[in-house]
């Protein structure tokens, strides 16, 4: 009888978007009365006593090399095993989260919630607030089974932090052998993942080619944010297709996202419209992308960008 | 070689959002459906390349839906399908639909399925994963790009920040998106020959269903916008630093 948090990791470290849904595994198992436990797979450098800080009391681990690269179905027979005593099981509804938890949840007939975006409501039934039409919607969704699992979208969840130190013991488990064999990672090293970003800096056909974008990403740079773009800037390749936000790419909600030279078609605002604040920088006023935006500025990007750069650069007392 | 792809039908992208009988159901009048873009763009077409590819492939389409899903049915078989399978049943809960079509895969015993990454309305990203659960073989979530060589198929996948590339054997199950492939549009002798491909209807089995939706919620309006003077971007970051506390 407890809530179980799977901890993603990537390179040794626990994700930001691990210690949201530890923090939402911990204030749901408070709803419950009960308590909350963490899973994590794969070897770990980082200190994973401090998931205690997130609410978690105990971090169960499998730390072997085997585990490093993911088999959706190798991860959920183990969480499966380790699961049995959990009455709810939370993941971030990342890829990872994504790959594990409908297999999961086929597995243990147990009803699956993802991209929740609030804790759920347990006063009659349980029941789970999600995003759905590519954030244009929630839906709340009821789970009727005994076990339940919900896959938490990233930055929906706010991190708080208290005092705690969580018990780290290792899982008794069998690794049964990986189908699936990895044979080259390539990452982006040294820029933000697009889902975990708090701010985003994003252009349009209005930057008017790949040449221009220096504004987009100096702005970014600046601002410690990653970088994203419209789905017509990917189609033409001017960026890469996983920089694209919107319906059809990647639905990202950041604390900011200022969108340059994007004239905000209804599909671009479905994945981004869950944004807390939005930015508009676009040169013509009758752009839809004002109506869903927060603070605007009816402009030519290639005179309003350097200038805001100059003025952030001020603030941040680099100039 | 068989591969089952799953087809399932969302509101065009364009669609207003809203619902009724109590926010208990989507506003379906005058709402124009399509095939899910990720079913159809990457995962359907990646699929019709790969039996253009090697003529000895067949393409079997699966829908689980009502008679209303025949139009994108019929659509996806003038793109390049063999031949379709509607169960006849209301999506509503993820596992239902994924203990379907795993049943569809089971009697046709298949080397390969494909979904797409989710639909854009319900957003689930579940039914692959849950398919391949119950047939208890491998999954491979969000796959970018796809190749095959005899059985074995080495597939480039999205992970946070990045890609990596996997081998895995068939049989096995698939989720596409963007980059598998690119969109194209039926041309007229497909049209003309989806019209006498085979498309079976067939009964659901009994399945619980582990979700129920209580009620849909559209988000609070904007306040509306606040335009800074294009001479005076330095307002513009103070008021994202003061008074929206964002940078």
């Amino acid at each position: 009888m407890s809530v179980l948090v799977f901890i993603d990791i990537a390179d040794g470290q626990i994700k930001k978007a691990s210690f949201e849904a530890a923090c939402y595994g911990a204030q749901t198992a408070a709803l419950l009365a009960t308590k909350a436990e963490a899973i994590v797979l794969g070897t770990c450098e980082a200190d994973l006593s401090v998931l205690g800080q997130y609410g978690i009391s105990k971090v169960h681990t499998v730390s072997d090399a085997k585990l490093n690269h993911f088999d959706s179905q190798v991860f959920t027979k183990i969480i499966a095993d380790a699961a049995a005593g959990a009455d709810v099981i939370v993941f971030s509804n990342n890829t990872t989260g994504k790959a594990i938890a409908p297999r999961l949840s086929a597995r243990l007939k147990a009803g699956l919630v993802t991209g929740a975006v609030a804790l759920p409501e347990v006063s009659a039934g349980f029941v789970v607030k999600k995003s759905v039409f590519s954030g244009k919607a929630f839906a709340n969704i009821g789970i009727n089974s005994a076990k339940k699992i919900i896959a938490l979208n990233p930055n929906a969840f706010n991190i708080t932090k208290t005092d705690g130190i969580a018990e780290v013991a290792a899982l008794n488990s069998e690794i049964p052998a990986a189908a699936v064999t990895v044979l080259s990672v390539n990452k982006v090293t040294g820029e933000i993942p697009l889902s975990e970003a708090d701010i985003v800096v994003s252009g349009g056909r209005g930057l008017k080619g790949p040449e221009n974008w220096g504004l987009v990403t100096d702005l970014a740079k600046l601002l410690g944010a990653a970088t994203a773009c419209s789905r017509p800037v990917a189609d033409i390749h001017w960026r890469p297709h996983h920089e694209h936000v919107g319906q059809t790419g990647l639905a990202i909600a950041p604390n900011l996202y200022i969108a340059i030279g994007i004239s905000g078609a209804i599909q671009h605002l479905a994945g981004v419209n869950r944004s807390k604040t939005i930015v508009v920088i676009n040169k013509d006023p009758e752009a839809p992308f004002f109506k869903a935006a927060d603070y605007g500025i009816v402009g030519d990007a290639f005179e309003v960008v350097p200038k805001i750069i100059d003025a952030v650069k001020k603030l941040k007392g680099m100039s | 070689m068989k591969i089952l792809i799953c087809i399932s039908k969302t509101p065009d992208t364009t669609a207003k959002i809203a619902f009724t009988d109590n926010n208990t159901k989507f506003a379906a009048d005058g709402v124009q459906w399509i095939i899910n873009p990720y079913d159809e763009w990457y995962s359907l077409v990646r699929a019709i390349e790969l039996k253009e590819a090697d003529p000895s492939v067949v393409l079997h389409l699966v829908n689980v839906g009502g008679a209303d899903s025949e139009p994108i049915i019929r659509k996806a078989l003038a793109l390049g399908g063999d031949e379709a399978i509607r169960v006849n049943a209301d999506q509503s809960d993820s596992y239902f639909t994924a203990a379907q079509i795993a049943q569809i895969a089971k009697e046709g015993s298949y080397d390969l399925i494909f979904t797409g990454k989710e639909t854009i309305d319900y957003n689930g990203s579940s039914i692959g994963g849950m398919i391949a659960e119950i047939l208890d073989i491998p999954f491979v979530s969000h796959a970018v790009k796809f190749d095959l060589a005899s059985s074995q198929t080495t597939i480039v996948r999205e992970i946070d920040g990045g890609e990596e590339t996997v081998q895995v054997n068939l049989p096995l199950v698939v989720s596409c998106q963007k980059g598998m492939a690119e969109q194209r549009i039926p041309n007229m002798k497909g049209i003309m020959g989806a019209r006498t491909k085979p498309l079976k209807v067939v009964e659901p089995i009994a399945t619980e269903a582990l979700t129920s939706v209580v009620a849909f919620d559209l988000p609070p309006a904007k306040a509306g916008v606040k335009l800074v003077s294009a001479d005076n971007p330095e307002e513009l970051v103070r008021l994202l630093s003061e008074e929206a506390k964002a940078i």
